[in-house]
């Protein structure tokens, strides 16, 4: 079955064709663009491209895979919308899986990682896999320096992700060269039971992890002096 | 009839998310769903508690909108969407999903300007726009006159605030008076027991001298301190504020401003024909002032049902329904949704 699958939680803005099957997934075309101003000019003509790279159409599609971050909101939505208006007018089925997983999941090969992804205003989006890929804390928003208490906690001996590059020193831990950004394939790997069992489709909530910036009106200012 | 296209239009800019379908200039579905309740404690809009509404309603509102035309996707010819101007978080929602059912069902995808979309609205209550057209539109987010020489093409504005919009300054004054979140009903309401001559507010940038750079700006920054000033100097003196009288000598001096700079444009341009759209349209005294002062410059005032004059889908839909009539060709499908959208780019 084909499936497309998208996230923009980073930076990165990826679309993706993969074909799932009772043997696996095998990744068939993908588009990654790395500008994180550009998320909403940039999603849907990739996901044209990819559907074309392997001459399909989206009718051909059989379930839509969406990273529902967590990630800087504005770029987040542009994912996660894309994904659920797809998934609206084919009548199939869109999963949502948390996108730091896309990114821990696959490294985590027989010892806890540390994933951090950029959160902006000096924080990391977190969270630590055990050395079988599953996802022991997180997803959290902290600083760098809570994140890396936590993950030497849980004897965390290697940190991977945007934000683990950019927070290399704070985290005190040498830092994985890839993924940066969350893989399109492994993403689709973590919601391949759910395909493969035609799992009922799931809304995409966003992993928003901050609430909005937003204070109660006050009283009126006076005017006069 | 059957034959004009059927085009879906999708709007959030602000606070409403809509969903509008249309045939040529006929209304078949305008669904909404509104985040204004959540944004009431805070006075005004949140753009991020909007743009989290949007992006839980669009699915159902689509689906709303769809069953109400009784149309599926694959019928609409082409699919409108709101690029600018607007908040740019909530109007990257909306870009996004248009994309989005575009892509899915391979139609072409309009972006266009949410102004524009305010003047077209129009034609699907009042038929074909007669060109050239002047265009008075008011809301909280916006104030703008436009001259109209060709709706799909040629917007050129007039002028526009230089500081709070119009619907702003409802807002700022009912929370002044006391009066809930968005203001501009409550006032209208509370205005119909007043008296419009009972304070002699100050309308801005109307005196001779402004009138040289700003002949057709607004500016309601100066009449909503006025306002305070009024307002507090009776509660320091422990005298009761006459709500009523307030609220109708305030939209008095909105309405007479934005009426007079509107018709000042048709005259010195000899156009007949003056649309007013956007929130603020709604306003009962703003639509029967204009009525009743443009019939006597032999102007024409066309002014959408008010549920049309707010933000919705079917005004995007009938912007979209125009360009298209008109051959305009669709966007490409990387167009980018465009906060601060100039108004002289109808599509983009
Ligand atoms: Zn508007």
């Amino acid at each position: 079955m084909l499936v497309l699958v998208v996230d923009s939680s980073t930076p990165a803005v990826t679309a993706a064709v993969v074909e799932v099957s009772a043997d696996g997934v095998v990744a068939r075309a993908q588009r990654c663009t790395v500008d994180a101003r550009a998320h909403g000019e940039l999603l849907a003509p990739q996901v044209d491209a990819v559907l074309a790279d392997v001459d399909a159409r989206p009718a051909d599609l059989g379930a839509i895979v969406a990273g529902l971050g967590p990630g800087p909101f504005t770029g987040l939505r542009v994912g996660l919308v894309t994904a659920a208006t797809m998934g609206q007018v084919l009548g199939i089925p869109t999963y949502g899986v948390c996108s730091l997983d896309g990114i821990g999941h696959p490294v985590a090969v027989g010892e806890p990682v540390l994933v951090a992804s950029d959160a902006r205003r000096r924080e990391v989006y977190w969270a630590v896999y055990d050395g079988a890929g599953q996802r022991i804390a997180g997803p959290n928003v902290d600083t760098p320096g809570v994140a890396a208490e936590r993950a030497r906690d849980l004897a965390v001996t290697v940190a991977v992700g945007d934000g683990a590059h950019r927070y290399a020193e704070v985290l005190g831990l040498p830092v994985r060269e890839e993924p940066r950004y969350p893989d399109a394939t492994a993403l689709a790997v973590l919601a391949a039971e759910r395909i493969r069992a035609g799992a009922p489709a799931e809304p995409l909530n966003p992993l928003y992890l901050r609430r909005p910036d937003a204070v109660a009106a006050t009283g009126h200012k006076p005017v006069l002096p | 009839m059957a034959d004009e296209p059927l085009i879906l239009g999708i709007e959030t800019s602000c606070d409403e998310t809509g969903v509008g379908i249309v045939r040529g200039h006929t209304l078949l579905a305008d669904a909404l769903a509104s985040s204004v309740e959540e944004h009431a404690r805070f006075g005004g809009v949140v753009p991020e508690v909007a743009s989290r509404a949007h992006l839980e309603a669009i699915v159902p509102t689509m689906d709303r909108a769809l069953k109400e035309a009784a149309v599926t996707i694959a019928d609409i010819d082409a699919i409108a969407v709101t690029s600018g101007p607007g908040l740019a978080g909530a109007l990257l929602v909306g870009v996004a999903a248009a994309k989005g059912y575009a892509v899915a069902a391979e139609k072409p995808v309009y972006g266009v300007n949410h102004l524009a979309a305010h003047v077209a609205v129009d034609t699907l209550e009042h038929g074909p726009l007669p060109e050239p057209a002047i265009a008075l539109l008011v809301s909280g987010g916006h104030s703008s006159l436009l001259r109209v020489d060709d709706l799909a093409r040629e917007v050129t504005p007039l002028g526009s605030t230089i500081d709070d919009a119009a619907g702003e300054a409802f807002d700022k004054v009912a929370r002044l008076l006391g009066l809930p979140f968005p203001g501009g009903p409550y006032i209208d309401r509370e205005a119909r027991a007043g008296d419009p001559a009972a304070i002699a507010f100050p309308r801005g940038l109307t005196a001779a001298k402004d009138l040289v750079g700003h002949r057709y700006d607004f500016s309601f920054s100066g009449l909503k301190t006025a306002v305070a000033r009024w307002v507090e100097a009776r509660q320091r003196a422990g005298e009761a504020v006459p709500v009523a009288d307030v609220a109708a000598s305030f939209q008095e001096a909105v309405c007479d401003v934005l009426v007079g700079k509107a018709l000042d444009a048709c005259r010195s341009s000899g156009i007949d024909t003056l649309v007013i759209g956007g929130g603020v349209a709604a306003n009962s005294r703003l639509r029967a002032m204009a009525e009743h002062r443009a019939a006597k410059h032999g102007v024409r005032v066309r002014t959408p049902r008010p549920k049309l004059c707010t933000d919705n889908g079917a005004m995007v839909a009938a912007l979209g329904s125009h360009l298209v009539a008109a051959g305009v060709a669709p966007s490409r499908l990387d167009l980018p949704a465009d906060s601060a959208m100039p108004l002289t780019v109808v599509r983009v």
